[in-house]
C-alpha cells in the first residue's frame, strides 16, 4: 500500500533522468548529431566548431528554456493542487496559462512589448496573478473537483476570449498568425535572451512555491482546521498565488501556453511520496523538467513536415489523461 | 487553575442571531460536555472561542488574558482543534496525519525532533494504531479514521481541546473508545471541551455539562447536577427517562408551548 520512497532516492532518479534525456535531446534537430559529440560540443570552442555552436547557441538554450518552464509549470501544478485541495488543478486546466497568455498578447500587439523586453513577462505575470486570485475567490469555498473545473472553463472562455478580442482588432495579418502560432506553445529557436528574461521572475517565484509547501501539508486538514494549527492562510494563499503567477507568467511569455504538465506531473509523482502535498513540490518541478524535455524530444522527432508545436503535443497528451483523471475522481464529484 | 472563559458573547450572522450574551466557561482537570438540541449554537461557540467566528459582542479568556482580538492562527500554542466530520483530504499515512500535530511538520526549515517522535509514537499507542501507522487514512474504517482524526489532536501539546462531536457515527465499542481517551486526558490536566448529542454519553464520561439553548448557556455545572429531567426536558422539548445505570431514554415530545 505504502510506496512512498526517500526524499533523496526519488530526486536523485529524477535529476539522473533528466541528465540523460536532456543529454539526448541535445542530439536531436535538423543536423543529427551523435551523443558524445553533442556533449563534447558544450566545452568545445563555438567560434572554431560548428557543432559546438550549435549545441551550445541553439540546442542548449532551447533544452534550459523547456527545463525551467517545464520546472515551473510541474511545482506550480503541485502547489496549486494542495492549495485548492484538488488533484485536477493546473495552471493550464485553471485558466492560468490562458490568462497569461491574454497578458502577454495584449502586451506584443498594443505596443507595450516594443518598450522593453519585460513588458511580454509583466504583462502575462499580470494576466496569471489576476486569473489565479479570481478563480482562489471563485472556487476556494467548495473544494469539489465540479467547481474547480467549471470556474476554470469559466476563466479560460474569458482569457480566451479576449485574446480572440486582441486578434481581431489585430493590426495586420502577420502578427495574427504570428500571435496564434506564437500561443501554441513551442520551445523553437529560444536563445539565453528569454532564458535571462525568464528566470529572475521564476526563481522568486519558485522561492514562494517551495516555501508554502509545508504549510500545504496542513491545509490537507482544511482551510479551518489549518488555521487552529498556526497556518498564515492569507500568507499562505499570497505565497501559492503569487508564486505562481511569477513562474507560469515568466514561463508563458517565452514559451507561449504549454498545457497540462502541471496536471500529469504531481499526479505521477504523488503516489511516491505518500501523497504528501508537501514532499510533493520539489519532485514535481523535477518531473515537469524531465517530461517537457520529452515532449519536446517527441516533437522534433514526429514525421511531420512542418514542426510540432509542443503545446500542440502536451495537449493531445493531456487532455485524454485529463479525462481520465476527471473520470477516476468522479465520486469526489459532488 | 486554568481556565477557558466566554463573557457575554454575540455572535450573529446575516441577521440571524448566533450566540446571545452567552457566558460559560470550562476547567482544566474536567472534561466538559458541550450539550443541546440542533441549532443551539454549539458548533458557532467553539468557532468563537476558536476565533474562527468574529464576535459582534463579549471577550473571550484563556487563564485570565484576553484572547478576543487574536487571530485564529496566533492561539495554535493554545487550542487542539477536532472539526464536525473532520476530513483529510489527500491519502496521508496515520503517521503522517498524527504527525500534524506538531508545529515542525509543517513548518519550513524545521524538522521532527525526538520529543515530537516521541509524541506521535505515544499518540498512535494510545489510540491503538500501531499496527496501521502506515496505513492510508482512506483505506482505515470509520473507527480507525476516528481515532487517526484523534491521535493527530493527542501529538499536539495545547492545553485546552475542542472536539465537535468526536464520537459521531461510530458503534458503542468505538463511543466508548474514543471518550476514555478525552477523559484520561481531561484527567492529566487539559481543558477538553466536546460537544455530544448522546446524553447518556455525557451522563456517563462528562466532569462538567454546558447546556446551550437558543445562543445561551441554559444551564452549566457539574453533570450531576445538569443532567436532571426538570433541566433537560424544556430545552430538548422531550420527555426524559434517566435511568439508574446513567442511560438517558427520550420517550416522547412535549407539546410545543402555546
Amino acid at each position: 500500500m505504502n510506496k512512498a520512497v526517500q526524499a533523496p532516492f526519488l530526486i536523485t532518479g529524477l535529476v539522473a533522468g533528466l541528465l540523460v534525456v536532456g543529454a539526448v535531446s541535445l542530439t536531436i534537430g535538423h543536423a543529427s548529431i551523435p551523443l558524445a559529440a553533442s556533449v563534447g560540443g558544450l566545452f568545445g570552442d563555438a567560434t572554431a566548431d560548428p557543432v559546438a555552436l550549435i549545441v551550445q547557441e541553439i540546442r542548449l538554450p532551447r533544452l534550459l528554456v523547456g527545463v525551467i518552464v517545464g520546472a515551473s509549470l510541474g511545482l506550480a501544478g503541485a502547489a496549486l493542487q494542495g492549495l485548492l485541495r484538488n488533484p485536477l488543478a493546473d495552471p493550464g486546466v485553471i485558466g492560468v496559462s490562458a490568462s497569461a497568455g491574454l497578458g502577454a498578447v495584449v502586451a506584443i500587439y498594443y505596443g507595450a512589448a516594443a518598450l522593453s523586453a519585460y513588458a511580454v513577462p509583466g504583462f502575462a505575470m499580470a494576466g496569471a496573478l489576476i486569473s489565479t486570485s479570481l478563480l482562489y475567490a471563485l472556487a476556494r469555498r467548495d473544494t469539489s473537483v465540479l467547481t474547480l473545473i467549471l470556474v476554470g472553463i469559466g476563466l479560460s472562455a474569458l482569457a480566451g476570449a479576449l485574446t480572440s478580442l486582441a486578434m481581431n482588432l489585430s493590426p495586420n495579418p502577420f502578427s495574427l498568425s504570428d500571435m496564434v502560432l506564437w500561443l501554441l506553445g513551442s520551445l523553437a529557436n529560444r536563445s539565453f535572451t528569454e532564458l535571462w528574461i525568464a528566470l529572475p521572475f521564476m526563481l522568486p517565484g519558485w522561492l514562494c512555491l517551495l516555501l508554502s509547501a509545508p504549510a500545504l501539508r496542513a491545509l490537507s486538514l482544511g482551510e479551518e482546521t489549518a488555521t487552529t494549527m498556526g497556518v498564515d492562510l492569507f500568507r499562505l494563499r499570497a505565497f501559492v498565488i503569487v508564486g505562481s503567477a511569477l513562474s507560469v507568467g515568466a514561463g508563458v511569455a517565452v514559451s507561449g501556453a504549454i498545457g497540462f504538465i502541471g496536471l500529469i506531473v504531481p499526479h505521477m509523482i504523488r503516489p511516491f511520496v505518500g501523497h504528501d502535498p508537501a514532499r510533493l513540490l520539489l519532485p514535481s518541478a523535477i518531473g515537469g523538467a524531465l517530461l517537457i524535455t520529452l515532449a519536446d524530444i517527441g516533437v522534433r522527432l514526429a514525421p511531420t513536415d512542418r514542426e510540432l508545436k509542443l503545446g500542440v503535443l502536451t495537449a493531445l497528451i493531456g487532455a485524454p489523461f485529463f479525462l481520465f483523471l476527471v473520470l477516476k475522481t468522479r465520486r469526489a464529484m459532488r | 487553575m486554568s481556565v477557558l472563559a466566554a463573557e457575554d458573547v454575540s455572535v450573529a450572522l446575516n441577521g440571524v442571531r448566533l450566540l446571545n450574551g452567552l457566558s460559560g466557561s470550562a476547567r482544566a482537570g474536567r472534561l466538559t460536555g458541550l450539550i443541546g438540541p440542533n441549532g443551539a449554537g454549539k458548533t458557532t461557540l467553539l468557532r468563537a472561542l476558536l476565533r474562527l467566528q468574529a464576535v459582534d459582542t463579549g471577550r473571550i479568556l484563556w487563564g485570565g488574558e484576553d484572547i478576543t482580538a487574536k487571530r485564529p492562527h496566533q492561539l495554535s500554542h493554545v487550542f487542539a482543534y477536532l472539526a464536525q466530520a473532520q476530513t483529510v483530504h489527500w491519502p496521508l499515512t496515520v503517521e503522517a496525519l498524527a504527525a500534524l500535530g506538531r508545529r515542525p511538520a509543517y513548518t519550513p526549515f524545521a524538522r521532527l525532533t525526538e520529543v515530537d517522535q516521541a509524541a506521535i509514537d505515544r499518540a498512535i499507542a494510545q489510540t491503538s494504531l500501531e499496527a496501521m501507522r502506515h496505513r492510508a487514512i482512506t483505506s482505515l474504517s470509520g473507527g480507525e479514521r476516528a481515532r487517526a482524526l484523534l491521535a493527530r489532536v493527542l501529538t499536539s501539546d495545547a492545553p485546552v481541546v475542542l472536539a465537535d462531536e468526536p464520537v459521531a457515527a461510530l458503534d458503542p465499542y468505538h463511543q466508548l473508545n474514543i471518550l476514555d481517551i478525552l477523559k484520561a486526558l481531561a484527567a492529566a490536566g487539559r481543558v477538553v471541551v466536546i460537544v455530544l448529542h448522546d446524553l447518556s454519553l455525557a451522563r456517563r464520561y462528562c466532569d462538567d455539562v454546558i447546556l446551550m439553548h437558543a445562543g445561551r448557556v441554559a444551564a452549566q455545572g457539574p453533570s450531576a447536577e445538569v443532567l436532571t429531567a426538570e433541566t433537560l426536558e424544556p430545552v430538548y422539548r422531550v420527555r426524559l427517562d434517566l435511568g439508574e445505570t446513567g442511560a438517558v431514554l427520550p420517550l416522547a415530545r412535549l407539546a410545543d408551548a402555546p
